[in-house]
């Protein structure tokens, strides 16, 4: 019998020997150990812990509450602004300003507001910054760039402003541009020795593809964005002029609707005839459902949508731009909603994290927990966007005011992998001094911050 | 014919690689497509914005994806 075995293995030996496995190992050993991670997370779900299933639950209800409240009368118009900016606003106008021949002040002042308007997704923040450094307006803007890229994304402050409330949000843009320039500034006078001679050689800007006057531009958004602001004005106030807003909302929203209309057929070549059908169905949506003020909403953004499919030229890269920042960016955030959810609760309650935990970390306002913030911030990789629905979760679990700024304004600009490449075109020293610069200014901006807004602890 | 494709990765890069190997494909030459994803490099041919598309070392267009025809007309007027 043994023996019988042993011939038999050593038959499938001798067989391996002569044949190639069918079973190609390597391309089965990710995705089995995918499986069964998964199968052992799953096997041992903590099913009879509480705080385990009540976190599950908290994290459901964190998602609904995001998409009752938030996805279409915020997400949506804030996509479609974001989509509006980077069709219709020049990248060439505004990179002009940070080439070589530009003035100093000039170039600081565009490269700390430029994120907002160039609207780059995050991985061509990079080699632009290594253009402006090399080619362009030198060190000091590029910094400036290279900081206020991510942190004053359209999307980002309106998010914040939204969910974690004006003051944050305003902070986080006021702080951002500052920041911005005063780090590229001392970057730039640390290393002013070696602010060598500009590398030589040709610079391409990207084309400018549709000029339209400046004051027509500045209309349009100021029209895109008080349909956002109207839609999403909180009826928190008792009374008096907030609250009287408050319920006048829709008939506003309505109103700037019309003018984005008109816009639209004046200054878009859509045709006056389907902007009408679409407005007189909206409207009877409107006046039928009175209750139901999303109804008319969506109906409103599906025929915006459907306007801009339908008419040749820039609508259609408006369109298409809107859905490239949705696709991107809507996912992830569902998941950091989820993930929140899941570890720190909704406001009020508690997830995976007991609150002490966070409170003994960044409650209050203490310099230690405005540094921790930071620090954590800097080196955490947070998907766009998903450090406001993190952000809430914390604050709900008691982190401080302080710090939560603090947090905000060192953790888009900064993580791990992004630090590694900026070393790898600046070098290591200089990304030493630029982590340190924004971790010492979000600490100091948090603590001055949780001492205006959080009272005096 | 060298075509260099400058972008770190992101989607509109990649439908610009695209869309310059369907030119290739179109125009019938023989050509050889390289993406160029290095930061430095892509800083070195000062180009202000990605993608970017480099034909023979020339830089044919910036931050924008381009259209297969007119990647055909950069080939084709480049040989």
């Amino acid at each position: 019998m043994e023996t019988a075995i042993s011939t038999m293995n050593s038959a499938v030996e001798q067989e391996s020997e002569v044949q190639p496995s069918l079973v190609d190992w390597k391309s089965i050993a990710k995705p089995l150990s995918a499986v069964a991670g998964l199968f052992l997370l799953i096997f041992f779900l903590p099913m009879d812990s509480t705080r385990f299933t009540g976190a599950v639950i908290e994290s459901l209800a964190l998602a609904k509450w995001y998409a009752r409240e938030h996805v279409l009368l915020c997400l949506v118009p804030a996509f479609f602004i974001a989509g509006a900016i980077s069709v219709f606003i020049s990248q060439a106008a505004v990179m002009k300003y940070l080439g070589a021949g530009a003035m100093k002040i000039l170039s600081y002042g565009v490269a700390s507001v430029s994120g907002s308007i160039l609207a780059v997704c995050s991985c061509t923040v990079l080699p632009l910054f290594a253009g402006i450094w090399q080619r362009g307006a030198g060190l000091g803007p590029a910094m400036a760039f290279l900081y206020s890229g991510p942190a004053v994304n359209v999307l980002a402050v309106i998010l914040t402003a939204r969910i974690l409330g004006p003051e944050i949000g305003a902070a986080r843009a006021i702080g951002a541009v500052i920041f911005s320039i005063v780090i590229g500034m001392i970057m730039s006078w640390i290393y002013r020795k070696e602010e060598q001679a500009k590398a030589a050689g040709a610079i391409y800007m990207p084309e400018t593809e549709v000029e339209r006057p400046l004051w027509q531009n500045v209309l349009y958004f100021a029209t895109m964005i008080l349909i956002l602001v109207s839609a999403t004005w909180s009826g928190s106030a008792e009374s008096g002029f907030w609250h009287m807003v408050h319920g006048v909302k829709w008939y506003l929203c309505g109103l700037f609707s019309l003018v984005l209309g008109a816009m639209l057929v004046f200054w878009m070549n859509v045709k006056a005839y389907k902007v009408a059908v679409s407005g007189v169905v909206i409207l009877v949506l409107a006046l039928a459902l009175p209750g139901k003020p999303l109804i008319a909403f969506s109906a409103g953004i599906m025929a915006l949508s459907v306007l801009l499919i339908s008419t040749r030229g820039e609508t259609e890269s408006w369109f298409l731009a809107t859905w490239d920042f949705s696709k991107q960016i809507l996912p992830l955030l569902l998941a950091g909603v989820l993930v929140a959810g899941l570890l720190l609760g909704r406001p009020g309650s508690e997830g995976l994290i007991p609150s002490e935990w966070v409170a003994r970390l960044v409650g209050g306002n203490s310099l230690w927990a405005n540094f921790f913030a930071s620090l954590v911030g800097a080196f955490m990789y947070f998907a766009t966007l998903t450090e406001v629905p993190i952000l809430q979760g914390l604050i709900g679990a008691g982190m401080g005011k302080g710090p939560a700024l603090a947090l905000l304004l060192a953790g888009p600009a900064l993580s791990l992998p992004n630090m590694l490449v900026i070393r790898n075109v600046i070098g290591t020293r200089k990304t030493i001094v630029f982590v340190g610069l924004v971790v010492v200014m979000s600490t100091a901006s948090g603590l001055i911050f949780g001492f205006l807004f959080d009272g005096a602890s | 014919m060298n075509i260099k494709v400058l972008g770190p990765g992101c989607p509109k890069c990649e439908q610009t690689a695209k869309n310059v190997q369907e030119a290739v494909v179109a125009a019938d030459v023989d050509a050889d497509v390289e993406k160029v994803t290095d930061t430095m490099e892509i800083a070195g041919y000062g180009v202000f914005g990605t993608p970017a598309v480099v034909v023979d070392g020339e830089v044919k267009s910036v931050g924008k994806i381009p259209r297969p025809a007119e990647i055909q007309q950069w080939i084709q007027s480049a040989m």
